[in-house]
Parts: C-alpha cells; sequence; structure tokens
C-alpha cells in the first residue's frame, strides 16, 4: 500500500475529503470543498469575486466552472471506486449551458460506466436550483495506470 | 502592437480578475491566431506529490487563449461566451515549468466561431494538451468596455 492509497481507503472510511483538499494547492486557491449528503459527494465552489472572468457581468470564469466539473467528477469516482490512485482524466468536455454568477456553484457526479481502465464520468453544475444547471460535462479517466 | 491587440491582451488579462490572479498574459494575437502564456505557481499545483499544475488550470488558459483567438478573428470588440470546450490530456506538465498555449480561431460564422490549439510547456510539437472550443458571439448579456 501506498501512501496515496492509504489516504484514499480512509477518506472513503470518514468522509473527510476536506484533508484530501487540504493538502491541494490549487483546490485551495480556487476555493473547493466536498460534502457527501445522502452517500454522494457534492463540490462546492464557494462564489468569490478572484474566480470572476467577465468582470461587466459579472460571471465566474469558464476555466474556473471547468475545474470545479472536472474536481466533482474524481472526488466522486475516489468515493465510489476502490482505486488504488486518484484518476487521471484523459478528456472533458464542457457545455456552458448559462453564464455563472458570482456566487456558490455546486456539482453532482454520475458515473455513467466503469471497467477496469476507464470510467465515463457525466457532471453537472447549478447554482441556487440544480433544474436549472449552468454548465455540464463529461469526462473520461484512466484508473489506476501511472502512464497513458 | 495594434490598439485592437492591446485591448484584447487587457481584456482576457488584466481588465480580468480571474486570469490576474493567475498571471496570465497575451504573448501575441493576430489575425485569429493567440499565443499566451500562465506562469508556473505552487499555488495551482493539482497533485502534491509531483508538483504538476491541475487539469483546471490548462482548461483556464485554454479557454481564455481561445476566447483572445476568437476576438482576433473577428476584428472588431464583441461579446462571447464559450459554448463548449473540449480538451484531451496528451501528458503530465512538466512541474515548474510556464504553461503557454497557441489556439487558432479556425472558422467564424454569424453566430458561432469554431477555435482548436494546444498547450505545451516546451515545444510545441510536443503538446501537453489539445482543444476545441467554440464561442457564441454578440451574447446579449455582456459589453466589452468602451464599446456601447
Amino acid at each position: 500500500m501506498t501512501e496515496t492509497s492509504d489516504a484514499l481507503a480512509q477518506l472513503r472510511e470518514t468522509g473527510r475529503f476536506d484533508l484530501i483538499l487540504a493538502a491541494i494547492p490549487y483546490a485551495q486557491f480556487l476555493g473547493l470543498s466536498v460534502d457527501v449528503v445522502d452517500d454522494d459527494p457534492i463540490t462546492k465552489l464557494t462564489g468569490a469575486d478572484g474566480l470572476i472572468g467577465n468582470p461587466v457581468l459579472p460571471a465566474l470564469h469558464g476555466g474556473t466552472v471547468g475545474a470545479l466539473l472536472e474536481s466533482a467528477a474524481i472526488f466522486k469516482l475516489i468515493w465510489e471506486i476502490k482505486s488504488v490512485a486518484v484518476p487521471k482524466t484523459i478528456n472533458i468536455t464542457i457545455d456552458y449551458l448559462r453564464s455563472a454568477r458570482v456566487v456558490d456553484t455546486y456539482a453532482r457526479a454520475t458515473i455513467t460506466k466503469h471497467g477496469r481502465r476507464v470510467a465515463n464520468v457525466q457532471v453537472r453544475a447549478w447554482q441556487q436550483d440544480e433544474t436549472r444547471p449552468i454548465a455540464a460535462a463529461h469526462a473520461h479517466f484512466l484508473l489506476k495506470a501511472t502512464e497513458f | 502592437m495594434t490598439a485592437f491587440q492591446g485591448l484584447i491582451g487587457k481584456l482576457f488579462g488584466a481588465a480580468s480578475p480571474h486570469t490576474r490572479r493567475l498571471g496570465f498574459e497575451v504573448v501575441s494575437v493576430h489575425n485569429g491566431v493567440c499565443v499566451a502564456r500562465l506562469p508556473y505557481s505552487r499555488e495551482l499545483i493539482g497533485d502534491p506529490t509531483t508538483g504538476i499544475l491541475h487539469g483546471g488550470v490548462v482548461t483556464t488558459l485554454l479557454d481564455t487563449t481561445g476566447g483572445a483567438a476568437v476576438l482576433s478573428a473577428l476584428g472588431v470588440p464583441m461579446p462571447l461566451a464559450t459554448l463548449d470546450l473540449r480538451i484531451d490530456y496528451l501528458r503530465p506538465s512538466a512541474p515548474g515549468r510556464d504553461l503557454m498555449a497557441r489556439v487558432e480561431c479556425y472558422k467564424k460564422t454569424r453566430n458561432i466561431a469554431f477555435a482548436r490549439g494546444i498547450a505545451y510547456d516546451d515545444q510545441e510539437s510536443d503538446p501537453v494538451a489539445a482543444m476545441a472550443a467554440t464561442y457564441m458571439l454578440r451574447t446579449q448579456a455582456f459589453r466589452a468596455p468602451g464599446t456601447p
């Protein structure tokens, strides 16, 4: 067992995503947090002026919404699949559905399919109302190998 | 550099709180092709065991560089919004190296612009990521600074 696989196993036992997030500088930089609700990790991007891409609207930068969606997919995989390494993103396609206002944004992921090596995940992000998503994504992840 | 090229650099760089925070900088923008730089920073690390930047950083760089490329292809300031964005992660970026992006707007229609490009950390021939994106033109909600 490596340090990473121990940490992931411990996370699945305790639900303490905050411990993992504290170790990822970019998660701190963005302001990501995770709440496990009904056994489903919901990732939150806290609204902040430093995330604004378009100051005229104003709106969150699309890249920060993309980062939220990709992170939410990875957290879902870590939660659901007993992987010994953090899944690696192969690709992600992001659809921007509505302008993202500068408020808290949430994302929920669904594992569409996973095999031994690859998983397909769909993610939706919303702000006030989960039935009115502001962005959606689907992505492929490599589950265990250390190289593509 | 023309005044319009300067305006593009400002709109996507210093005038945007998030890209300013990242240190994003347009290196050149001309005839629908934009080259941009995002300096390496420890704050942007996604994998603390290796120091590799988070995928969200690559997404933000490519989305922003694509927007700048599209605006330069249009030749006039115009409100834009990313419609969708696909990123293929080709290899991990090298820890400690700045990320570069080169995105080309290769087709524009009345409503939509199409862009494709790469992110790299050394040679353009050895990219870190590839992107394809579409941008919606003349979105209502956005008014570029200095335009009626």
